[in-house]
């Protein structure tokens, strides 16, 4: 009965081709802008690691007390501690431990001089961290691995390299155990790592904005870093007044915020145990005098915290709610061309309701008639979605266009988005058409 | 004009009316709410940042060492001084457009009290105030003395220049020139109102914080050091700009050059706002494939109209009715359509212009989008259903005679 519905389908299709046309193009049209949007929307909203992100947090302690605002929720009237961490409070985090992995981040800019005379030198951009830094987030490695715990308490001079800077100085050689030289100092390559440069740079979005150009290049032990007097690339925050002398003393010495902080909690309860834990310590620190406020703390997961951070530009959204907006006017249209399309074969319903067609029978017909201008306008909306994705790489900056491709889960999507809108749209058609009184419209005739 | 008859017809057809309006109601939602988003944004590309952008580029070089510093600046000074064509070069901490902000809060009192916002501090060396080309409103402009060694990010004391529309936000209806403030223990007094001076990176604290910035005047020296303000007359600024990119490789072979912020001002400006010029065309893109289905469902469903009341037409043509008439009858009929749902959409857009702004930083949407927005659609309306009732006003009223 399909294939009749079908054969019937496409024999009204044709016998009103610019109806046809128009339906489909509604439906294509609304589906590839929409789908256009979401694609961009989607790239920069990614979860950059999803299979861990629920198990990774940021802690945020309110190290700076409730007269001073800061961070996005400055602007929502809550009062919310700083985004980043003081060196006291990374420090004494990173030494109770007390979550599976973690580590203490900062952004560094050191300049890298090749071996070699006549070689310029690179100025690179990468990330002082713990050795546990490499695990927790699942950094892939083409040569060696990250660094021991016991590197970090020795203040090693060990250093992970992306493959990019080891092609440029290295030749893309294995360079495990070869000295590379950064500001002056050499450091020992331990590791290199496979071209990783996850959009957001979600470990440190405070110093990154989220968005990176060619992903960090080198990372080193924090503590080696600081030692060697590596200056932080990244934000300082101070709170209102306050302006730390000149050095790493100074930064160290003072509750100004630079430090980004990343932990990994296994289960429920370990996350629960970590809150209790961050307010225990808020609390020790206010029984000393540190703080003279109650603890004020924060555990968001990776995405909350994110969402929290505004990653995520608020047009992106916007345009996401024009492109629905879009989306809807195109199915309204495609109802209102159906129903003028079924309408108009009143007549033909009525024969077949007179030769002892079902109600159902009728509705089997129609649906399966628009079902199949949905099919048409996916096909459609996915050329055109093409086109559009196409165009976004033209207009958008590259940082951002590269992060919005076509991929299969969205052109399934776009698909079954197609169908059922078309179907919605027909349903209402189809029951006003299912309805008509065979004797009724017989007469008329 | 016969609006009685067109209504009594289209009562007749409530469901595709009503899908008609409903269709233009969310086609004016969208519209009105899509220009002003795109207005937003041309509005936030076309601010003013105060300086000669035409004739000004940035040259800034990392990878030094601090004690160098010194050594350097006077380098960079006298040898980018002697390529053809370049005015002046001097030293400075950022340039509009260029990023690295020098962000500090500020209060309006010693004791730290009374916050008066985010600010950002442009430190600028001997000659950078004039090569800039700052328009000066009020005060004077700095003297060969005003010049002080940078202590921590700014000097600690010193007088200071503000934009007009910082002047306004910190000091509301007095006479900025001597007011003073403070960054904790550092002060600073006001010397001049300059009449615009956008920030390194305009639009990151809110489109009102824009202008929020100092000039001081700052001696160059350890602590500031490595970024240069070139100007040369706005044809020869390329080729100085290139001339000097090579010469720094010779002056400065200890230090990095950054070639992706060492550009003219105005490619800066141009990078800078790139996102906000694509995400513009990516709403008129949407706003166009909108008008264009809305118009193609209005010919759609027109035309459908049209076939299925030739008889009537015919008949009304053979009792005298002009083509004319026929024409304006299916004109009306849409421009009534038209109407009930831009009334509608007026509505539908200001809701959602409510809810954005209660999401996201929007403002509000002006009244005056509304109008605009059903001009655009009655036109739309009209233009979409001439073709069809052109089409219909062509019925010969011999249709009428025949059966079926």
């Amino acid at each position: 009965m399909f294939t009749y519905y079908l054969e019937l389908a496409m024999r009204s299709l044709k016998r009103s081709p610019g109806l046809t046309v128009l339906m489909m193009l509604a439906i294509g049209f609304g589906v590839a802008a929409s789908m256009t949007t979401w694609s961009v929307f989607r790239g920069v909203s990614g979860d950059p690691i999803p299979w861990k992100s629920s198990k990774l947090f940021v802690p945020q302690i309110d190290m700076w007390g409730p007269q001073q605002i800061s961070g996005p929720g400055a602007h929502s009237g809550g009062h919310e501690p700083p985004d980043a961490l003081d060196y006291t409070d990374a420090m004494a985090l990173m030494h109770d431990h007390r979550a599976t992995l973690q580590s203490a981040i900062y952004a560094v800019a050191p300049t890298v001089l090749p071996a070699g005379a006549g070689r310029s030198p690179i100025p690179v951009f990468g990330f002082g961290v713990y050795g546990e830094f490499f695990p927790m987030l699942d950094v892939p490695f083409e040569y060696g691995s990250g660094w021991q715990t016991s590197d970090d308490s020795d203040g090693a001079p060990v250093i992970v390299i992306s493959d990019a800077l080891n092609r440029q100085v290295f030749g893309g050689d294995n360079s495990i155990g070869r000295n590379i030289d950064l500001d002056g100092n050499d450091y020992r390559v331990i590791g290199v790592m496979k071209p990783w440069n996850p959009q957001p740079m979600f470990f440190d979005v405070v110093d990154t904005g989220g968005f990176g150009g060619e992903g960090p290049q080198v990372f080193v032990p924090l503590q080696r870093a600081i030692a060697s007097g590596m200056a932080n690339a990244g934000a300082i925050n101070c709170p209102k007044g306050v302006q730390p002398s000149a050095g790493y003393a100074g930064l160290q010495q003072s509750n100004c915020v630079w430090l980004a902080y990343m932990i990994e909690l296994g289960d429920a309860p370990a996350v629960q145990n970590y809150r209790q834990y961050l307010d225990n310590y808020a609390r020790a620190q206010q029984n000393i005098g540190r703080f003279d406020w109650s603890p004020n703390n924060r555990l968001r997961d990776m995405r909350a915290f994110l969402d929290y951070e505004h990653v995520v530009p608020d047009d992106t959204h916007v345009s996401l709610l024009v492109a629905l907006g879009l989306l809807l006017v195109c199915l309204v249209n495609t109802v209102g061309l159906m129903l003028a399309k079924f309408l108009r074969r009143s007549g033909e319903i009525g024969v077949r309701r007179a030769l002892g067609a079902s109600r159902r029978a009728i509705h089997a017909q129609f649906l399966t008639e628009a079902a199949v201008i949905g099919v048409g306008g996916g096909v459609l909306g996915l050329l055109l979605t093409a086109g559009g994705v196409l165009v976004v790489h033209r207009v958008l900056p590259p940082r951002l266009a590269d992060l919005a491709r076509i991929d299969p889960a969205l052109l399934l999507l776009t698909v079954a988005v197609a169908i059922a809108a078309s179907v919605l749209a027909g349903a209402y058609p189809t029951f006003r058409a299912a309805r008509v009184q065979p004797a009724w419209q017989l007469k008329t005739n | 004009m016969q609006i009685r008859p067109v209504l009594s017809a289209l009562r007749k057809h409530r469901v595709a009316t009503l899908l008609i309006a409903m269709e233009i109601a969310l086609a004016c939602a969208v519209l009105c709410n899509a220009c002003f988003l795109i207005a937003n944004r041309v509005q936030q590309i076309q601010i003013h940042s105060g300086v000669d952008e035409r004739a000004l580029a940035a040259i800034k070089l990392t990878g030094f060492d601090e004690k160098d510093g010194v050594d350097l600046n006077a380098r960079v000074l006298s040898g980018l001084a002697t390529i053809p064509g370049m005015r002046s070069v001097s030293v400075i901490n950022a340039v509009p457009f260029g990023g690295s902000p020098n962000n500090a809060g500020i209060t309006t009192d010693a004791a730290g009290k009374q916050f008066a916002g985010v600010v950002n501090f442009y430190t600028g060396g001997p000659g950078s105030f004039k090569a800039l080309g700052l328009r000066l409103i009020a005060g004077r402009a700095p003297h060969d003395g005003d010049y002080q060694p940078v202590v921590h990010f700014v000097p600690d004391d010193a007088l200071v220049w503000v934009s007009q529309s910082l002047a306004e936000h910190a000091w509301p209806g007095v006479d900025p020139i001597g007011k003073e403030f403070w960054v904790g223990r550092p002060h600073f007094r006001v010397a001049g109102v300059v009449a615009n001076l956008a920030r390194p990176s305009p639009g990151e604290g809110g489109p009102s914080t824009i202008e929020w910035s100092v000039f001081v005047p700052s001696l160059p020296g350890a602590h500031f050091a490595g970024t240069y303000l070139l100007r040369a007359s706005s044809e020869e600024l390329p080729r100085a700009l290139r001339d000097a990119r090579v010469a720094i490789a010779k002056i400065a072979p200890d230090a990095v050059l950054d070639t992706t912020a060492s550009q003219s001002v105005a490619s800066l400006r141009e990078t800078f706002f790139q996102q906000d010029r694509a995400m513009a065309g990516i709403l008129l893109g949407v706003i166009a494939a909108m008008l264009l289905v809305t118009a193609l469902g209005i010919v759609g469903l027109a035309s459908f109209w049209v076939q299925q009341r030739r008889r009537q037409i015919g008949i009304r043509r053979a009792l005298g009715a002009s083509r004319g008439d026929i024409l304006s009858y299916f004109q009306t009929e849409n421009f009534l359509i038209v109407t009930f749902g831009i009334v509608l959409g007026m509505l539908l857009a200001y809701a959602l212009n409510l809810v954005l702004m209660q999401h996201y930083e929007l403002p509000r949407l002006p009244l005056y989008y509304l109008p605009i927005g059903g001009l655009v659609l009655w036109g739309l309306g009209q233009l979409a259903v001439l073709g069809p009732a052109l089409r219909a006003a062509a019925v010969p009223p011999v249709v009428a005679t025949r059966s079926v």
